[in-house]
């Protein structure tokens, strides 16, 4: 009788990595990848849509002019010429910064999870949105927080429920956010909430992390104050360029005070020494003079069509009980399907079907959010989009049916 | 010259990932024992053109779930005259839909748990959703729900109560057209794996997955179950297991590799769950460890499954009894 060991370690593994399984969406999902299946699952930026003769010269000028410094070693902190470009992102939105409260990351992920190392102790509370970012619960889980949940309406983060959570004695190390056209959620918190959030969490003295990767891709409508204008000592700013350049070049930022960006920056340095240097300047470069703007403005714009396109198609094929968000930026629509359905059980009748989304329950820590499903629309045309939700919405039809005949 | 292998892979049924891992590892294998293995993808080339160009002695069929063992990839390759490992195209499909399966292995008088069948169809088009209390009185509670056609547990789920049966049918009718609806048998989970003849199978595997539940988060990550080989059976009910097993393999008709899963109730009597033509190849797979506990390496049950096929060869195979 032997016990049979299928991996050597398992008695090794810390325990911050017990949340860390196979799962069956994570599967389903690699099913997904394929050109025939409309995939609203994933967010990715439509990089075909950046200028491609410009972005060859940049790379070749960065070689070219300063190859010594690209393919070197650099600071923990990150070239201070770019943090002064990143800065000036900043400032599109209203937002002052000092290029030396920055410290560029790896994607605005790889500040997350410092903030998780440097800020939480296992059993410490952390508030997230319900439903939040899955990559944010994610970077915290590692660190073994309790997730404090507040959840969201049209207006974002229903700053009342926080205050009662604290009113019953919740302490948390702090609160994380996305207030503009949130990831699942597709919401913009309000001018009120903003500063309703911004007084409460500097009297209960709760620093804020937020969460902007998606400020610049307004479609319409007026900008709403960031939450670091409106407080800066006590809101933690994450930025990143994925979505006004490119993913691919990890480029993320965090802006904090000189205490915490210390931490942060000896965290960072511990974790990887730097970020790369080649990607850092192609991004500097790429953010100087003005051409950016244009091919900004024409992702924002193509962005736009293809949120109309989903709207106009959720409409037309989704059933009369299903609702769904209208985000006036970013990349996702956050729909509500009718409580039967269960998005995680349908997601593979769904890819049977040639379509895919993220089912609910990613988003939330308690298995909640299985009527919900994220639709990011920001990657497959219009045409595609049109095509997608029509087979999810033929595909919702068919659950109703059957949902009505055993509930005869 | 070294003979050359495909292993088929990958594939677009849901257990595309297990299927690479499976794959990736029975191509280092072979290439260990001296073949030209190479892994082929048909989800990503054509099969016909790549195994035309390659000039392969045979495929080694690591496709998981649809397409790859419901005996689909099985008549291309016969009709290609390309030899393959596993059993031929009707004891794959039979096997592969529970609903058939469930039929031919109580026929035969296989011991399997008494059971429903519930078709989307009959939902959709019949609107007969109203024999859920019939099938729960049939079967009794609590129940396993299961898809006909898929595997590694997908879309299955445990239900306790009434209420929530109509929830886990519409889960399973997600993967597939239609649901097994299983009365559960609570006791000691084991697995039986078979290479080469159904008369010979290969020590127990006892599974016991810490969070109660071999689901698929229980299968595939490493550490989330405990595994023993031999089970810790006493000798006479683990030889009944593999009686039971070897007399569902014959009945089914399967050659060369297979998998059934027992569950043995309080009274030490074995129940057959499911047979599988394809048995996972991964790192935390059943077979590859029931193989260990004989003797077999991982490299060595892979070469032996291949050999069985080369031995065959590509000529016409006579359907094997069903």
């Amino acid at each position: 009788m032997a016990e049979l060991s299928v991996d050597p370690y398992v008695d090794l593994y810390a325990r911050r990595t017990s949340g860390m399984s196979a799962s069956e969406v994570r599967a389903l999902f690699s099913v997904a990848a394929r050109p025939d299946v409309v995939s609203f699952a994933g967010g990715m930026p439509y990089v075909q849509a950046l200028p491609t003769d410009h972005l060859q010269e940049v790379a070749a000028a960065v070689l070219r002019e300063r190859a010594d410094v690209a393919l070197q070693y650099g600071g923990g902190q990150g070239p201070r010429t770019l943090r002064e470009r990143l800065v000036m992102l900043m400032a599109e939105e209203g937002t002052p910064a000092d290029p030396e409260d920055v410290v560029v990351t790896t994607g605005a992920q790889q500040a997350l999870d410092l903030l998780g190392k440097v800020l939480i102790d296992p059993g410490d509370e952390v508030v997230v949105e319900a439903p939040a970012y899955v990559g944010a619960l994610s970077a915290f889980s590692a660190y073994e927080p309790r997730f404090v949940q507040v959840e969201l309406d049209d207006r974002g983060m229903i700053v009342e429920q926080l205050e009662e959570a604290l009113l019953r004695g919740a302490r948390p190390k702090f609160v994380y956010t996305v207030p503009n056209f949130h990831n699942p959620a597709g919401v913009t918190m309000s001018r009120e909430r903003r500063e309703q959030l911004v007084a409460l969490c500097r009297e209960a003295r709760i620093p804020i992390v937020e969460d902007n990767p998606y400020g610049l891709l307004r479609f319409e409508g007026e900008r709403e104050p960031t939450l670091r204008s409106l407080d800066p000592e006590n809101v933690v700013y994450l930025g990143t360029v994925s979505k006004v350049f490119a993913p691919g070049v990890r480029v993320g930022w965090a802006v904090a005070e000189p205490g915490l960006l210390q931490r942060l920056i000896l965290a960072k340095e511990a974790g990887d020494l730097c970020g790369s240097n080649l990607t850092m300047l192609i991004t500097e470069r790429y953010l100087q003079g003005e051409r950016w703007r244009r091919s900004l403005e024409d992702l924002v714009a193509a962005y736009r069509r293809r949120r109309d396109a989903m709207i106009a198609a959720l409409e037309r094929h989704f059933p009369p009980d299903a609702t769904w968000t209208r985000p006036a930026g970013g990349f996702y629509v956050w729909a509500t399907v009718p409580s039967y359905v269960d998005t995680q059980a349908l997601l593979a009748a769904a890819i049977e079907r040639r379509v895919a989304y993220v089912p609910g329950t990613a988003f939330y820590p308690d298995g909640r959010g299985r009527d919900r499903m994220r639709l990011a629309f920001c990657y497959p045309t219009e045409d595609r989009t049109l095509e997608g939700i029509r087979r999810l919405g033929e595909l919702l039809a068919d659950e109703e049916e059957l949902f009505r005949s055993m509930s005869r | 010259m070294n003979e050359t292998v495909a292993v088929l892979a990958g594939g677009r049924a849901p257990e595309r990932e297990v299927s690479l891992r499976s794959g990736h590892r029975i191509v280092a294998a072979l290439r260990s024992r001296g073949f030209d293995a190479f892994l082929l993808d048909p989800a990503e080339r054509s099969l016909v053109e790549s195994l035309s160009a390659a000039r392969v002695s045979a495929c080694y069929i690591a496709l998981h779930g649809k397409d790859g063992e419901d005996g689909t990839v099985q008549r291309v390759l016969e009709l290609l005259e390309v030899p393959y490992t596993g059993s031929a195209p009707f004891s794959c499909q039979v096997t592969f839909d529970k609903v058939l399966a469930k039929e031919a292995l109580d026929a035969a008088g296989v011991a399997t748990p008494a059971w429903a069948t519930v078709q989307g169809a009959a939902l959709r088009d019949l609107a007969a959703g109203a024999i859920l209390g019939h099938v729960s009185r049939r079967v009794g509670l609590p129940a396993v729900v299961k898809p006909s056609r898929a595997g590694s547990a997908m879309g299955l789920s445990f239900v306790e109560r009434e209420v929530d049966l109509p929830n886990a049918v519409m889960s399973a009718l997600s993967f597939s057209d239609a649901a097994v609806i299983e009365r559960r048998v609570v006791g000691t989970e084991v697995a039986v794996g078979m290479i080469g003849s159904p008369e010979e199978p290969l020590p127990l595997v006892e599974i016991v997955p810490k969070s109660g539940v071999f689901d698929y988060a229980s299968r595939y990550t490493a550490g989330a179950t405990e595994y023993f080989a031999p089970a810790r059976l006493r000798p006479e009910v683990a030889g009944a297991c593999q009686e039971e097993a070897a007399h569902a393999f014959r009945t089914l008709g399967l050659r060369d590799v297979s998998r059934a899963d027992l569950m043995v109730d309080r009274d030490g009597r074995p129940w057959v769950v499911d047979v599988n033509v394809s048995p996972g190849m991964t790192d935390t797979s059943l077979l590859p460890m029931a193989a260990r506990a004989a003797g077999i390496e991982f490299p060595e049950l892979c070469e032996r499954v291949l050999r069985l096929a080369l031995d065959r060869g590509g000529s016409k195979s006579r359907g094997t009894s069903l």
